[in-house]
Formats: C-alpha cells, sequence, structure tokens
C-alpha cells in the first residue's frame, strides 16, 4: 500500500525504495540528497516508522504500508504541518521540506505535545541549508498547537 | 548500485544456505542502514543480500531473571529503547541504542547491525561489552556464542565464518549492586558518529568495586578494553582518586589517530573523561541512583 492505495510494481533487486518512488512510481515528492542516510530528505512512513527511503531495498517493501509527502494532505486541504510551513515560512528551497514534514508527521503522532528540545532531538536526522533550523521548529509548534485542538 | 540480488530467509537454516553458496560477497542484510549505503557506495562488494528480518528469532526481545536479555539481531533500536525491561535493566543498551544516527536510522539500525558492522566507533558496542553481551552466531557447523569485546578484529572485519551470521545476542540479569553506562562525545549535539565512546560498568560489595569493566571505542581499530582501569578501582572504595586512576588507564589504553573528527591528543584526553564519567555514573546506578 502506498498513500493507502494499493500498488504494484517491478522493481530491480538494486533499487532502493526511493528510486522505486521516484522513478518506477511517479511519486517524486521524497527527494534524494545524500543517498546515504544523514539528510532525511527521503524520509517516508513504513508499517508506522519514519525510515530513510534511500536505505531500504525496493525488494524489502513488499506487503508494506507506505506514505509519502503525496499522502499528507487530504481532500479537505493541507495537513496542519505543510499549512504550518506555509504560514511560518519554514521553507525557502524546499528539497528537504517533504522530509521534514514526514520526520515531524512521526513526532507528533507519538508525542503530540513536544517541547523545542523533543523536536530539535528527533528533527536532527533532517537536514536543511537554508533556514537555520528556526522557522522549522516554530512551525512545528505551530502545528502542534492546532492539532492539538 | 552494483549489481546485487535479493533473497529473504524465512529460517535460519535457509539463511545460512544462502550465505554459505554466495560466498564472501553475499552479505546479511537487517536494516541495511550501512550496508545498503556501501553496496551504493561500492565501498564493499555485495552480490546477494540475504534479509534475515523475517526470521523470528531476529526480532525477540525478551527477558526473564534466569536468562537475562535477548535482542534478536535484526530488531531495530526503537524497539529497544521503548521496551521497560531495557529502561529498567540496561540504561547502558538505552543511552546508546537511542543516538545510533536520528530516528529515521533507528527505525531499521539494529545493535547486530552495528556490530557485524565492525566500525571501530559503533556506538552500541562499548555498552554491549561492559554489559558482558555474547553474540549467538548460526552456520553451517552449527551454533556458537562469542563474547562481543572478542567478535571485531580490525575495521570492517570481524570473527565471522563463511556461512555464518549473528542470529541475536544476549546479555545476563545484572547482577545485585552493579551499575553500567554509557557515553560518547560528538561535536554536534546529535546524529554524528563518535569521537570517542565509553561504557563503564561497575560492581560493589559492601564500599569497594568487586568487579569492573570498562571499553572505550573510536580510539583503536576495534573498541578496546582497558583491563588496567578497571585493576585501577577494583579491590577499594570508589573515590576521585580512583576514578582519576581510571581515566589515566584509558589515556594510556587508547591509541587513536588523527583524522577530521579529532586529533589524537583530543581523543586521548576524551578517553580519560568519558571513562571517568561512565564511571561515576554507573556507580551511581549500581547504588540504586
Amino acid at each position: 500500500m502506498i498513500n493507502g492505495e494499493e500498488t504494484e510494481f517491478l522493481a530491480d533487486s538494486r533499487d532502493s525504495l526511493l528510486d522505486a518512488l521516484r522513478e518506477r512510481i511517479g511519486l517524486t515528492g521524497a527527494k534524494e540528497g545524500c543517498n546515504n542516510g544523514n539528510c532525511g530528505a527521503c524520509a517516508v512512513i513504513m508499517d508506522g516508522r519514519l525510515v530513510n527511503s534511500c536505505c531500504v531495498l525496493a525488494a524489502e517493501v513488499e506487503n508494506c504500508d507506505i506514505t509519502t509527502i503525496e499522502g499528507v494532505a487530504t481532500q479537505d486541504g493541507l495537513h496542519p504541518l505543510q499549512q504550518a510551513f506555509l504560514e511560518e515560512a519554514a521553507l525557502q528551497c524546499g528539497i528537504c521540506t517533504p522530509g521534514f514534514i514526514m520526520s515531524s508527521k512521526a513526532l507528533l503522532e507519538q508525542n503530540p505535545d513536544p517541547s523545542e528540545h523533543d523536536i530539535r532531538f528527533w528533527l536532527s536526522g533532517n537536514l536543511c541549508r537554508c533556514t537555520g533550523y528556526d522557522k522549522i521548529i516554530r512551525a512545528v509548534q505551530s502545528a502542534a498547537t492546532k492539532m492539538r485542538g | 548500485m552494483q549489481d546485487v540480488r535479493y533473497a529473504k530467509a524465512s529460517s535460519v537454516d535457509e539463511a545460512i544456505d544462502l550465505l554459505n553458496k554466495g560466498g564472501v560477497t553475499a552479505r546479511v542484510l537487517a536494516g541495511g542502514t550501512d550496508i545498503i549505503v556501501q553496496a551504493r557506495e561500492r565501498r564493499r562488494e555485495v552480490r546477494l543480500f540475504v534479509d534475515i528480518k523475517s526470521i523470528p528469532e531476529t526480532q525477540e526481545l525478551k527477558y526473564d531473571a534466569d536468562g537475562g536479555l535477548t535482542v534478536g539481531a535484526a530488531t531495530p533500536c526503537y524497539r529497544i529503547y521503548n521496551d521497560e525491561n531495557v529502561k529498567r535493566l540496561y540504561p547502558a543498551l538505552i543511552e546508546a541504542a537511542s543516538v545510533i544516527g536520528g530516528v529515521a536510522i533507528q527505525g531499521r539500525a539494529s545493535l547486530g547491525g552495528n556490530l557485524c558492522n565492525s566500525g571501530p566507533a559503533a556506538d552500541s558496542v562499548p555498552a554491549m561489552i561492559v554489559l558482558d553481551g555474547k553474540a549467538t552466531i548460526a552456520g553451517p557447523n552449527g551454533r556458537r556464542s562469542v563474547a562481543i569485546e572478542d567478535f571485531n578484529t580490525g575495521p570492517g572485519r570481524n570473527i565471522l565464518e563463511p556461512g555464518e551470521f549473528v542470529v541475536s545476542l544476549n546479555f545476563p540479569s545484572p547482577a545485585p549492586n552493579s551499575g553500567a553506562a554509557w557515553q560518547r562525545f560528538i561535536p554536534r549535539n546529535e546524529m554524528d558518529i563518535a569521537v570517542v565512546n565509553a561504557g563503564s560498568y561497575v560492581r560493589f560489595d559492601g564500599n569497594n568495586v568487586s568487579a569492573a569493566k570498562i571499553a572505550i571505542g573510536a580510539v583503536g581499530p576495534t573498541v578496546l578494553m582497558v583491563p588496567d582501569a578497571a585493576a585501577a578501582i577494583v579491590g577499594k572504595p570508589l573515590t576521585d582518586e580512583t576514578i582519576k586512576a581510571a581515566g589515566e588507564a584509558a589515556k594510556n589504553t587508547a591509541r587513536p589517530i588523527d583524522d577530521m573528527r579529532g586529533t589524537i591528543k583530543q581523543r586521548k584526553h576524551l578517553s580519560a573523561v568519558l571513562v571517568e564519567r561512565t564511571l561515576r555514573e554507573a556507580a551511581q546506578r549500581a547504588r540504586g541512583g
């Protein structure tokens, strides 16, 4: 399942999940940054856990449930995190943004009221070279507040 | 990535068979956070990935007072640091498992993988050594158990024979009046490779230290045991002086290299600092604090 849809695809045994998403399935939201597990731009949620899709083989995901950035917004509009990233100007070039949103989403699902330290520690696996992080942290805090209602 | 095949093993025997037939270019795939990158960057020749994650034994995480803690080799870090028994009884393991990479790495990376990757700076290894960890290895000639301190032989090298792989790790139940701790130094606050890391274990008999084990990482080709540090504290009360002597022993045992992460001088200094700090923490835990 990818973003709630049964998806069938053929992959080369050397493809990473990121390769398969981008090249075979046409979901180009997850980005290739470092391609070695450091930058988090390719982060997706796999069976409920945040993973770097560059460090997963496509062959491993048979029967797995995967959520990518394309599956985050709904018919009703943007996810509160996406909205908050816009409102807080938490992106400039945008390459790291899908990874930050996926990672933040995974955080808020398990900790709806994280401290600033919790957010910074959790997001340490996502690198941004534009914003200096402060705006991203504020966006996550703002989305968390909104999501708690 | 190099031309590589993928096979999912559903039993220990099937994995052994695949690894044996695949020869030296067949590699175990657990969380893949090291081996997939190494294959892609051609730092290791890999022709076959043998995925062991579907073998139930590699996913175990169980504790009982007699058998201690058993951690399947492919059990991801997040399950380890969220486990109530591990939190209560093996805090040194939590300290290491919760800072290996970031959250997205910890969703997949395992202690078995950290051990078998045989990196000199592997964060979990000093912790596993001072906790008296043993690796259960399965291979064409049956099973054997090897102390984690004897497992790695050099950077990227270990004692595994062709066809063998680590199935699980076992840690004895903590003895009464004992404690262990692990720390590392990195220039960032998180998500970095250790400049130095260290694990310490102490046990008390009354006021005196009755047993100790100390290991330091990233300061040699493998994680180094520091028997001189243990000797400096065993049989006496743990005081500022004996702790300092243990740190000094670590400094003298360390044989680091200069590289982009740190200098020899800095790493030797850090070896002493981290051994002193982990000893104090371990002692506090041993006394119930």
